[in-house]
């Protein structure tokens, strides 16, 4: 999927994560978490797995993840690419 | 003979206070307490350095503490609990001297003994007489019970009451008694009442908090200890106090006459007493407005020491006689040892206050908690700090089950009976790790910032800086 303007999803309460995504060149993830020490690795992985399966190779995604499961992230980050990507 | 003044800057000269000394102040004022920084604003000023600060507990109202600090006014700090926001400065290193931690009962017990020598006490007090006759239950900052300045009045050398509230003498009731006063100072105002009492204490809404609540509630069903004479203690957080709730129809059903309310004491608890399931409450704080009213106007609401509350080295204290505490955790782990003093990340953002006292004292110790907490599990192999032992914990109570301490069979076997979820407390672990993963173990390395000293004595765990 193409990235052709900048979206976000998700909030800052906690247990949620407000992801924003924006078009660029190549992949890169920016995160910011409460629990970056403990599941920074997991979150990126998460992150990089959701864009692998929508097909997005460009994109720049910021995560200000507040305690988000896995689930919440992998749907904050398609809604935000689908968003941007103008399909919602 | 008069101990009366309204100059501050009189007094503490009076008081003697002088370089290299150790003063004391308690917390009901909690959040809105306006006398800690008045004081040591006021040594500043007079060029007193090198101070040792004997608190209750801290709050962030206290923050210009930090600049005290930096300047060298106040080189210790022994503590019961301090909030995040000063646990913080803590954890990054701004005091040299590591804090020493205690509980609610190990205070007094540390002062009464003589280990803890207070010079100076300063007492913020809601209302008091010329002579220093002091009380909590009137005046425009009434905070209710005055148990935690109870010991600093009768150990302190010199004992300095600051009120906002000046009552003709002799004032009745007085838990602070003009024997031990020295001077009395009358200031404009001792603290801000929006933040030493909440209006009114609300139970959790959260469907989480309140299934833990429900299921803690019976676990203390089937414990045995269902009978005439019951007593009970829970803390103020979100899901203890929902547990009152669920005790009440209980109590109802079986027609159970108790004993006691203990602790810190919401409206949730007198309206325990009101409604006739406890005979008395024993208060050595209260939480809210409701609480301040009753232990005012109903004799059947007693004000108690923090001595008598939990000192292990008195005769006796109530927390020796009580037979269920629910508690929270920050974190608990496989041998069911329980951290309040720091986040996951290795920060100071608490304290005992009366966990490991009731815990250690109480005949059936719960902690309730959720699985997970914003990502975090609970239960972890070991916790960052250990506040109370395991040995002293019985029962963890979370949404999906309860773990039963190894050291309590005849317990578990008796929940199992009562067809509770009694589940292995790794079972419940991994559980949790379905949902979040598994967290990178994170414990801070850096130099010794505090101490933590068991209610009996002795260090039972030190907390590291944060290097960042």
């Amino acid at each position: 999927m193409l990235i052709h303007k900048t979206a976000s999803a998700g909030t800052l309460e906690s247990n949620d994560v407000l992801v924003t995504v924006a078009p660029g060149s190549g992949i890169q993830v920016h995160v910011e978490s409460v629990v970056l020490a403990q599941f920074g690795g997991q979150i990126r992985e998460t992150v990089l797995d959701t864009l692998s399966r929508l097909q997005v190779t460009d994109a720049v995604v910021r995560l200000n993840d507040m305690g988000a499961l896995d689930c919440t992230i992998a749907a904050r980050v398609e809604a935000a690419v689908r968003r941007a990507g103008g399909d919602a | 003979m008069n101990k009366l003044t309204s100059n501050l800057a009189d007094a503490i000269r009076a008081s003697g206070l002088q370089s290299g000394m150790t003063i004391s102040f308690h917390h009901h004022l909690r959040n809105g307490d306006g006398v800690l920084n008045l004081v040591l604003a006021e040594a500043a000023r007079q060029g007193i350095r090198d101070l040792t600060l004997q608190a209750s507990s801290l709050f962030d109202v206290h923050l210009p503490l930090l600049d005290h600090i930096k300047s060298g006014v106040v080189t210790g700090i022994e503590t019961n609990y301090m909030s995040a926001g000063i646990g913080r400065a803590i954890s990054e290193g701004v005091l040299e001297k590591p804090v020493i931690f205690r509980s609610h009962g190990g205070r007094p017990a540390a002062i009464a003994s003589g280990r803890v020598v207070i010079d100076v006490a300063f007492i913020a007090a809601p209302a008091a007489d010329s002579m220093g006759n002091a009380n909590g239950v009137s005046g425009p900052a009434a905070c209710g019970s005055l148990g935690y300045a109870m010991p600093d009045a009768r150990y302190a050398k010199r004992v300095v009451v600051i009120t906002d509230h000046v009552m003709p003498y002799p004032l009745s009731p007085c838990p602070i008694e003009e024997t031990d006063v020295d001077i009395v100072v009358q200031v404009p105002s001792i603290g801000d009442p929006k933040g030493i009492v909440s209006g009114t204490t609300r139970i959790t809404r959260d469907p989480v908090g309140l299934s833990i609540a429900r299921l803690a509630a019976q676990v203390i069903e089937h414990s045995g200890l269902m009978k005439d004479g019951f007593s009970f203690q829970t803390g103020a957080g979100g899901a203890s106090l929902a547990v009152t709730e669920y005790l009440k129809p209980i109590l109802r059903a079986k027609g159970i006459q108790g004993s006691f309310g203990l602790g810190g004491i919401t409206g949730y608890l007198v309206d325990m007493l009101k409604e006739g399931y406890f005979a008395q409450l024993l208060d050595v704080q209260c939480f809210d407005l409701t609480a301040v009213e009753s232990i005012r106007d109903n004799p059947q609401h007693q004000e108690i020491s923090a001595e008598r509350y939990a000192s292990p080295n008195a005769r006796s204290c109530a927390v020796k006689s009580l037979d269920a505490v629910v508690l929270g955790a920050t974190e608990i782990d496989l041998d069911f040892n329980v951290n309040v003093h720091t986040d996951s990340n290795g920060y100071i953002m608490g304290g005992s206050g009366g966990h490991s006292d009731t815990a250690e004292g109480a005949r059936l110790s719960l902690i309730v908690a959720p699985l997970f907490r914003a990502r975090l599990p609970i239960i972890m192999d070991k916790v960052t700090t250990v506040t109370t032992r395991g040995s002293a914990v019985d029962v963890l109570v979370t949404q999906r089950g309860v773990a039963v301490n190894p050291r309590r069979p005849e317990l578990k076997a008796g929940l199992a009976a009562a067809g509770l979820p009694v589940l292995d407390i790794r079972e419940l672990q991994s559980l949790a790790h379905q949902f979040t993963g598994v967290p990178r173990a994170v414990k801070p390395q850096g130099r010794v910032v505090a101490k933590v000293e068991y209610p009996l004595g002795g260090i039972v765990d030190e907390i590291r800086s944060v290097i960042s």
